[in-house]
Formats: structure tokens, sequence, C-alpha cells
């Protein structure tokens, strides 16, 4: 079911579908690849998130109306593209310990050992359902439902970055030094957003992950 | 050159911004009053997307070694130049030697030193612009300090006066017109009355990424969470609570909280000159409108280019 929202003088939101799932990301990668192939003439910037993509343009040279129409005509050629095999990156992450505060809490609240928490994070593989929110900061997908764990009652005025952290149902690795609600599990060395390299973000929408306890 | 003697209370290296990279999750940053900076580019010769100092609340003292062309445009900062009040919005001709010093906002949050020839930082992404919270871009991505040398460029074109009747027509407002966005449907009628009939303080804790506001408290549809999703430049997020947020310049690229309007974009500019404890209101108008008023902004701008 697509819907076009209006979002602001100067954006469009397309709703690719009302759930989150893995069909409805590829839908919106799809729509990424298609719109960076052929960019729709006064767009200025793409925000694909888990169910949609905000698409921002020069609100002198285009309006909606027009934007809309060259949407749809790229909505319905997305059965036609092919994503490539999605590459794997892993991520090394000392867990516990001063670099991840949160474990042992973590472990508790699910009445677990803290290597048990360690074990059932490392093993899963997760999805990279967006990028958002700050440079290098990937949105996960693929928690596993036993580690859901409320978020902090008190947010951190700074979490450290590269701290790797479980808030909800989600998982997720801070690339930059922020503010942050969820729970400290470990921390990665890796860095996840270097302006100075070629692809400047070590993650990008559509891979996949792993990470790998450091020894 | 200029050498800073004192860099004032917040003074970042700005320009347009970079836009492009909302896929991986950086936002364009650049100018919060970026009409001012264009204005300011335009006096001094240079393309009106030349990177500057955007200074806020406080400007900072600046010495020019081998002089200069320079304008201040935005807020009145009181300038002056070896110790004599030099105006604002005008091309100012620094000598070898002097120095340039501004002082506490008598108006609005910012005021932009613009020099012939532009600041000359390394770019990131196509941009000069600083992003505080990441510490890439502009000068060292940082605010200035005391003993910062800036590079200047060389000076692009002759300097070139503004009307003034054209910069009367693009004074900052303190009503902010809005649009619906892209949650308003969530929010009931009684709740979004409240929000255009009250008026709101900015908090002290308002800043580049966005600008808390203090005032009416409004309903929160779904407890004030959703599917996180894109957010577009002055977004006005209701998180639970039901104080809003003005998304700006350095916002997050998404988040997840409902929206209830949305500034228009020929305002925009007006939210960079808000200051802390500032009052704010807003006025709704219609897509149409919206669109108009940033054609007719940008035919401005024009003929300032013409003039």
């Amino acid at each position: 079911m697509i819907l076009f929202q209006y979002a602001s003088d100067q954006s469009l939101m397309v709703y690719l579908s009302d759930s989150i799932d893995l069909a409805t990301h590829h839908r919106v990668l799809k729509l990424l690849r298609l719109l960076e192939a052929g960019p729709i003439p006064g767009v200025r910037n793409l925000h694909p998130a888990y169910n949609s993509m905000l698409i921002v343009f020069d609100p002198v040279a285009q309006e909606h109306a027009e934007v809309e129409r060259i949407l749809a005509q790229y909505l319905d050629r997305l059965d036609t593209i092919a994503l490539p095999q999605p590459r794997v990156i892993e991520i090394p992450v000392s867990y516990g310990g001063e670099n991840g505060p949160d474990l042992n809490d973590v472990a508790e609240y699910h009445k677990m050992t803290p290597e048990r928490v360690i074990e059932l994070h490392s093993s899963a593989q997760y999805i990279v359902y967006f990028m958002g929110f700050v440079p290098g900061y990937a949105y996960l997908g693929g928690l596993p439902p036993e580690l859901t764990t409320p978020r902090l009652k008190a947010p951190r005025k700074k979490v450290p970055k590269g701290s790797v952290a479980i808030g909800g149902s989600h998982t997720g690795v801070y690339s930059f030094e922020t503010p942050g609600g969820w729970r400290l599990i470990g921390k990665t060395s890796l860095e996840l957003f270097d302006p100075c390299s070629a692809e400047l973000s070590r993650l990008a929408i559509g891979d996949l992950v792993r990470f790998v306890p450091a020894t | 050159m200029i050498q800073v003697q004192s860099p004032g209370m917040f003074t970042t290296v700005q320009d347009l911004g970079r836009f492009g990279y909302g896929p991986l999750g950086v936002s364009p940053s650049g100018a919060a009053d970026p009409i001012a900076l264009r204005l300011g580019n335009l006096i001094v010769g240079n393309p009106q997307s030349a990177a500057a100092l955007e200074m806020t609340i406080l400007g900072g003292t600046f010495v020019f070694p081998e002089g200069g062309v320079v304008a201040l445009a935005g807020s009145d900062f009181g300038p002056t130049v070896d110790g004599a009040a030099v105006r604002t919005w005008a091309a100012i001709e620094i000598r070898p030697g002097q120095t340039l010093r501004t002082g506490p906002t008598r108006s609005g949050a910012r005021c932009y030193l613009c020099v012939a020839g532009g600041i000359e930082v390394k770019l990131l992404l196509g941009s000069a612009s600083t992003h505080i919270l990441t510490g890439l871009g502009g000068f060292e991505g940082r605010p200035l300090k005391k003993g910062d040398v800036l590079v200047t460029g060389k000076p692009f074109n002759q300097p070139r006066a503004v009307p003034r009747s054209i910069l009367e027509k693009l004074q900052p407002r303190k009503t902010l017109r809005a649009t619906v966005g892209a949650q308003t449907g969530w929010f009931s009628t009684a709740s979004v009355a409240r929000f255009y009939e009250s008026a709101y303080i900015v908090t002290e804790d308002s800043n580049r990424m966005g600008l808390r506001l203090q005032g009416a408290e409004l309903e929160t549809p779904h407890s004030g969470q959703m599917t996180s999703e894109g957010v577009s430049l002055g977004a006005i997020q209701v998180p639970a609570g039901g104080q809003p947020i003005i998304l700006f310049v350095e916002q997050q690229t998404t988040g997840g909280y409902p929206k209830i309007a949305n500034i228009i974009s020929a305002d925009m500019p007006s939210i960079g000159q808000l200051r802390p404890r500032d009052e704010v209101r807003f006025e709704f108008v219609t897509p149409e409108i919206a669109r108009n008023l940033i054609r007719e902004q940008e035919a401005l701008m024009g003929q300032v280019c013409g003039t």
C-alpha cells in the first residue's frame, strides 16, 4: 500500500508499506537505487528509513505533484531491479568491563550470564535497514528477541563513540559521541564514519552485520 | 588572513551546507540564517555560497594583518573598526593591521562576517560548513578559539550595495509561518488550534540541531512514539511531554516523534535569528502560499544579484 504524504513545502514522504519487514526494506533500497541512478531534477536529499523515503527538493525549481508523478513511475519499476548480494561487515567488539558498563545489568535483567548475552548478541546476523540520526549510524534489525531490554530511565548525556548498545528491541553502534539512552554492552574500535575514506561510512543501507567478540 | 583575537560566544565557519548525504545520516548543516549569509557575500562581491563566519549572540574580535573588504550581515552586533562604529549590511574597507570588533547582539541571534574572497578551509563533502555534534567540516570541526588564524581567498568581484527596500522585505520574522507536517492528521483539531494560538518561548538548550520550545502543552498522539522516518528541516516534532521541538540545520536526519507542522522554506532563515528566551508564534499557511512565498523571496534575491 503506497502512500504519498506532504511533509513540508520542500519535501514529500512516500510510505511503501505500513510494516517493518525485509520485503519492505528491499523495496526502499530499490527505490533508493533508482533515485540515485536517475535523479529527479531539483531533488537535494533523500532520507530512506524502515518503510519510507523522504525526498527533499528545491521548492523554487520543483513541486510536490511533479515529484509524485515521477516517483509513481519509479515505483512501477521496482520489481525490475535486482539487488546485488549484500556485503557482510564484521564489527569487532570488546564486550563488558569499562567498554560495556551495562552488560551485567542486561544479563541480570534477562537472568542469564554476561557470557550468554555476548554469545546471543554475536551469533546473530543483522541487517542495516537504513542509516540515520547522525553520520554513520545504522538502524539495525535482527536483535535476538531474548535480548530486548528497556532503555535507561535517565539517558546518558554523553555516550562514548564506538559504543555497542541495546535499546528496546534494537541494537546499534554509536558512530559519534552523542547523548543516548541505550544500554552499553561493548565498544568497537572500528571507525564508522571517516570523511577521508572514499566510502565515507563503513556501513550502508542493505549491508549485513556481524558482531565479533574481540579477543 | 584573519587572526582571531577573541572568538565571541560561538563562532563557526559556515556556507550553504552539504546536500545529498542523507542516505549516510549526514544533515546539510550550513548557515542558520542563509539569507543573511548570501546577502553578506553579495555585498563583498563573493558568490552567495562563499564560506563566512557565523557569530552567535556575542561576536568576536578579529585582526586583519593584510586588510580586506568585509560586510556584517544579519543581526547588529555593534561592529567597530579600530574603535570607530561601522555600518552593518555594507562593504567596509579594512586597512592592514586594523581590528574589527563586535559585541553583544542588539537584535537577533546571528551575525555573519563575510570577507571578500571568502574563508578558505578544506571542504568536507563539498562544503565548508561546520557540523558541531560530529566535529566535522569548517575550521578543525569546531567553534573558533583565540589565536586561530583563518585563510581568506582572493577577492572575486567589486563590492555592491543592497537596496534598503529589499533588505527591509527580507528582515527576519517573529511569527513563523508553517504548513502541515507529515503527522498533522494524528493530532486533534483542538491540539493543532492550541499550537497556532499559543506563544512559545525558545529555551536555553536550543542550538543548531534544534530549538526546544516551552509553552502550551500539546497532546502527543501514540505517546509520542512512531516508526522512525526521515525528518525535514523545520519540522516541528512533539515528543512525550508535549513541548514542541523545531528541527534545525544540524538536525538528525531521521526521527521517531510525530510532527504537527513544518516551518515554511521562506521563514527558515528567521529561525536562525531566534535567541533563547525569545517568544515565537506560528501562523498556518497552505502549501500554495508557502510555495509563493519562497518564490517571492528568491525573486527578491535575484533582484539583488541584478543590481
